[in-house]
């Protein structure tokens, strides 16, 4: 793609560049061997638990987490298969009120989020041009965390210890006295596993972004799938410790016998539901904003231009997460509230509807001004628009008080939700799996299945959840297990699980999909979509140090503004696992930093956080066993870390080499820290 | 290539229509529909869901329209252009300045006219809730004291004369054209007060007292339920809302403050010693008799109600002989022991309930 473009380009004159073309191609050759050596993640069944590339964590993540959405999906098909007919039995009371819990918390905790930012970890550092995420241990960690927390939950599932108060938990229902046993603690403490590693996602992703950033990559020119990242990731540290509280809280009523939430020794239900939306209505935005990354990169390569107002685009994503916590109180209007307090969350919930519309817009005029090849990916994306904006609609009439107090906790609500996150989301993660997975395998999916995913996720969809709009407004309350014939329910849920019938056959087509193409989907090529970002730059699937020579930016669209002779960053170690750290505005290089290599300790101190919280749950001496497991296993950590760990052992006559470079290309250089 | 897309705009457009006509068609009546409001609240309500259902499928419409035309002209200029994309920063490539300058003021226009749109909807919606609840008037209402429990509603009529107050379960009548007060609370989880053809829903939270009015305009049935999840048989806690003239209303009131009414047939004797003696004393009250316990929901005039089990079963002979032998098929985890009772002892107990009008 490069020599394409490159063609276009007058030639410019660079001093700077070798002439003698066999001996570089020597050279090269050398070093990505060397290079390979360095960064190879360890093979076998222990290299498993001490690899720390980002890909392959991140891979891990997506993996694990589309096998969460298809159990969830699954309970979803159970659901509607029990609400199909009125006064079904095929499903009792407590079987499925365990079943829309484990639906609810698997789609929210277990898949949206680590889906999310798994797709952010493995994409983030190679758009951004650098190696590794900037603490690749932690980044390990947080899966191991992320993992435990998804077997205990579904371990506890199959032994029918499922919880069963809703992904919500509401006290007192979820309290000591209304859920003996053990369902809601493990609930409780599969939520701070999931958000532990939701924050180290966090972390990892904000750093690498602002410290790791190739030279020439300013703020002004990253790609909005960062942004979109970054706003998330941020979204993520502010809204995460808030449920956190809850789900140790909770437990610590039922467990220790405090009183936080109970009003008879003058604790307060109403603060759990404030905890609880504090994150949870961010929650949303936390996984519907990468999805708006998703869509950004999908539709600036099918559509072969510029975004249409980038900085509108950017400002919107940042207004999105900011007024995303101003809208909590708009799932408690219907509690004993004062009503000055939720005129204000109207007013903010109507609000958001601002920085969505512009998105829309900005896309829609991107189209407009485009060259569109109607590929699947942009299928999915134009899917997303039909059936985000209809549930972003929705979500202004629930933001006004009088209509939210009539459809508020009914299939109204249930219709409005599953439009924004399916929508929202899951649409454009389908256009993203059809995007990147060349990317990541090497190889195209199926163009011919994908249409028919698309038509049959985008058909099956509204015939499920259009109809519950009409049931919310019909009467019909969410959470219940079974209905009454003469409610009059019927046909229009009949309707609703036929449709959730086709998708899944969609889903199917997918999974078949990506079987077949694993094997014999075409060869993808570096960049098969002729696509702007550096992802493209290098092979597919992308080597373990994934770029020989990363690219210098020279504008918004790094491989579009890319020519034959645009530098390339030289100097890095190729012994070491070393990264260039640069300054957060502008991108100019600061210092070198070496990246710890493959561990196991972090797969150990995940072994000791789990056995603290599991074992916790049945008796307290959990705490202290695990504070020491997870002393031990810090302690490990710490001592192995490298030699030259934290810029200061950076190899003079390498810096040396890189500044001296960067002046020739006129980078503005400054010596290290 | 334009038939795909041709196709794509067809299943879009039909898609639009079949949304747009299945929503209107929501307007249908029912004993429990936010559309076929019965009472001022409900009904304010419902102009406010119109004005938003408007705007809502006019804007739908219209962004899938432009998205549309986007995607056919992208098409279109796809077969023209070459292969270069294009980029202000790349030289000789930059888009089309004036398109760009003509796409910079529509979506400007479209932002501005999005916040209009946003501003009268957010105005209309507060002035809605205003009304809602500043004409709430504490005077001449039937005050209501509606008590949440898992899994029934427990009604207690109140007066200023303690000996007029009476208790009943799952049914709450009210006059046509006369405000009523609710005072609503909950012994144990969270539940949720809602009638959707009079009024929207209030929960019911343990430790924090909540005041809803409502008026009903015409008589009718209005079915309720409890909208906030409270456990296992949350789908099965319904009530009826029950309204009528005024002169039927104090008929139904004057007959709930008796006491009991005596058995008079020696079968119906023998069923008031069956339940005294059973264990269904243990939870239930008929005033007149020596049954006082509150566990359970108020049975002194249970024979006057419409349904049993809070609105799950029609209150027949046989679904109450069902519901008193095994409650626990009928509403799984329900709070109800089974009972088993001989079938002399059961008929003769059906015969004493079904005298309690």
């Amino acid at each position: 793609m490069a020599e394409t473009e490159g063609t276009m380009q007058e030639k410019i004159d660079r001093s700077a560049v070798d002439n003698d073309a066999s001996a570089v191609a020597l050279m090269e050759e050398r070093e990505r061997a060397e290079l390979e050596r360095t960064w190879a993640s360890p093979k076998g069944f222990f290299g498993w638990f001490t690899n720390t590339n980002h890909k392959d964590i991140a891979m891990r993540y997506i993996v694990t987490a589309f096998v969460f959405f298809l159990l969830a999906g699954i309970e979803a098909v159970l659901m509607r298969i029990q609400l199909a007919r009125p006064e079904n039995r095929f499903l009792g009371p407590d079987l499925y009120n365990q079943i829309f819990t484990m639906h609810g918390t698997t789609m929210m905790f277990l898949f949206a989020v680590p889906m999310m930012e798994g797709i952010g970890l493995y994409l983030v550092p190679l758009m951004i041009g650098t190696r590794n995420v900037a603490f690749p241990r932690m980044n390990a960690f947080g899966y191991y965390v992320y993992l435990i927390g998804g077997l205990l939950i579904y371990t506890a599932f199959l032994l029918n210890v499922g919880p069963d108060a809703g992904w919500f938990s509401y006290v007192p229902l979820s309290g000591p006295a209304y859920s003996p046993g053990k369902r809601v603690d493990i609930w409780g403490q599969m939520i701070t596993f999931t958000e532990i590693a939701a924050l180290v996602g966090a972390v990892e992703i904000i750093t690498t972004v602002f410290k790791q950033r190739v030279p020439g990559m300013s703020l002004n020119r990253i790609p909005l799938f960062v942004w979109a990242q970054v706003v998330t990731a941020f979204m993520v540290i502010f809204a995460m410790p808030s449920v956190m509280l809850a789900s140790q809280m909770l437990p610590a009523d039922r467990l220790i016998n405090t009183h936080f939430f109970n009003p008879a020794e003058g604790g307060d239900a109403l603060l759990y539901q404030h905890l609880f939306w504090f994150f949870g209505h961010p929650e949303v935005y936390i996984i519907f904003i990468p999805a708006l990354g998703f869509v950004s990169s999908i539709i600036v390569t099918f559509a072969r231009r510029q975004i249409f107002g980038y900085t509108a685009l950017v400002l919107s994503l940042i207004a999105t997460g900011f007024i995303g916590f101003g809208l909590w109180v708009h799932h408690m209007f219907a509690t004993p509230l004062p009503q000055l307090g939720q005129s204000f969350f109207t007013g903010a919930s109507m609000m958001i509807a601002i920085p969505s519309g512009v998105q829309i817009f900005c896309w829609i005029a991107t189209l407009w001004g485009g060259k569109l090849s109607l590929k699947t990916p942009l299928l999915f994306v134009l899917g997303f628009v039909a059936v985000f904006v209809l549930g972003g609609l929705t979500g202004v009439m629930v933001a006004s008080v009088p209509l939210d107090l009539q459809v508020h906790d009914t299939y109204f609500v249930v219709a409005h939700l599953h439009y924004v996150l399916i929508g929202g989301a899951v649409f454009p993660l389908f256009g993203a799996f059809y995007y990147w997975f060349p990317k990541w395998t090497g190889r195209l999916l199926s163009e011919r299945a994908g249409r028919w995913n698309f038509w049959l996720l985008f058909i099956g969809f509204n015939l499920t959840f259009f109809p519950m709009h009409q049931l919310g407004l019909k009467g019909m309350t969410r959470r219940i297990y079974t209905y009454l014939p003469e409610t009059g329910w019927g046909n229009l849920n009949l309707a609703a699980s036929i449709g959730a019938a086709i998708i899944g056959v969609s889903v199917i087509i997918f999974l078949i999909n990506v079987a077949w193409a694993r094997r014999r989907g075409l060869v993808a090529g570096d960049n098969p979509w002729r696509a702007d970002t550096l992802e493209w730059g290098t092979a597919s699937p992308p080597p373990s140090y994934n770029f020989a020579d990363p690219p210098i930016v020279a504008g918004r669209y790094a491989l579009w503004t890319m020519t034959a002779e645009t530098p390339v960053l030289k100097g890095l170690s190729t012994k070491r696992r070393e990264v260039l750290v640069t300054r957060v505005m502008d991108a100019e290089p600061d210092h070198l930093y070496e990246l710890p290599g493959p561990s196991i300790w972090p797969f150990l101190l995940a072994l000791a956080t789990g056995e603290t919280f599991i074992v916790g749950i049945f008796t307290p001496w959990g705490f202290p066993i695990g504070a020491v497991l997870s002393l031990l296993a810090l302690f490990g950590w710490f001592w192995s870390k490298p030699k030259s760990e934290g810029g200061t052992a950076a190899d003079s006559r390498q810096e040396q080499s890189l500044l001296s470079l960067g002046e020739a290309q006129g980078l503005p250089l400054k010596k290290g820290a | 290539m334009s038939m795909r897309g041709k196709r794509l705009a067809y299943r879009l457009t039909t898609q639009a229509c079949l949304l747009l006509m299945s929503v209107l068609l929501t307007g249908c009546a029912g004993a429990q529909s936010v559309l076929d409001p019965a009472g001022p609240q409900a009904d304010r309500i419902s102009k406010i869901w119109w004005l938003f259902f408007y705007v809502s499928a006019a804007v739908l419409l219209l962004v899938i329209i432009f998205m549309l035309l986007a995607v056919h002209r992208g098409r279109v200029r796809e077969k023209g252009a070459g292969d270069v994309p294009e980029v202000d920063e790349k030289r000789g490539s930059a888009p089309d300045a004036n398109l760009e300058r003509r796409m910079t003021n529509t979506v400007t226009g479209a932002t501005i006219i999005t916040v209009i749109i946003l501003l009268v909807l957010t105005i209309a919606s507060f002035s809605i809730g205003r009304s809602l609840s500043s004409s709430m008037s504490e005077k001449d209402a039937v005050t209501i004291e509606v008590t949440g429990q898992q899994w029934w509603w427990q009604v207690r009529y109140m007066d200023a004369n303690p000996g007029n107050i009476f208790y009943t379960a799952n049914e709450i009548h009210v006059p046509v054209g006369q405000p009523v007060t609710l005072k609503l609370n909950s012994t144990d989880v969270i539940h949720s007060f809602w009638v959707p053809n009079l009024v929207g829903k209030k929960d019911l939270v343990p430790g924090h007292d909540a005041t809803i009015w409502f008026e009903a305009d015409r008589p009718g049935l209005f079915r309720g339920q409890c909208a906030e999840y409270c456990g296992l048989q949350h789908a099965h806690m319904a009530f009826w809302v029950v309204a009528e003239t005024p002169e039927k209303y104090q008929a139904w009131v004057a007959q709930q403050r008796q006491s009991a009414q005596e058995p008079s047939t020696d079968a119906e004797r023998r069923g008031q010693q069956v339940f005294l003696s059973a264990p269904c004393i243990m939870c239930h009250t008929i005033q007149g008799t020596p049954a006082g316990a509150t566990i359970g929901p108020n049975l002194t005039h249970v024979a006057s109600r419409i349904t049993l089990a809070a609105g799950t079963l029609p209150n027949t002979r046989g679904h109450l002989s069902g519901w008193v032998v095994d409650p626990q098929a009928i509403k799984p985890g329900n709070r109800m022991p089974p009972n088993s009772l001989n079938p002399d002892d059961l008929q003769a107990l059906l015969d004493y309930l079904q005298s309690l009008k």
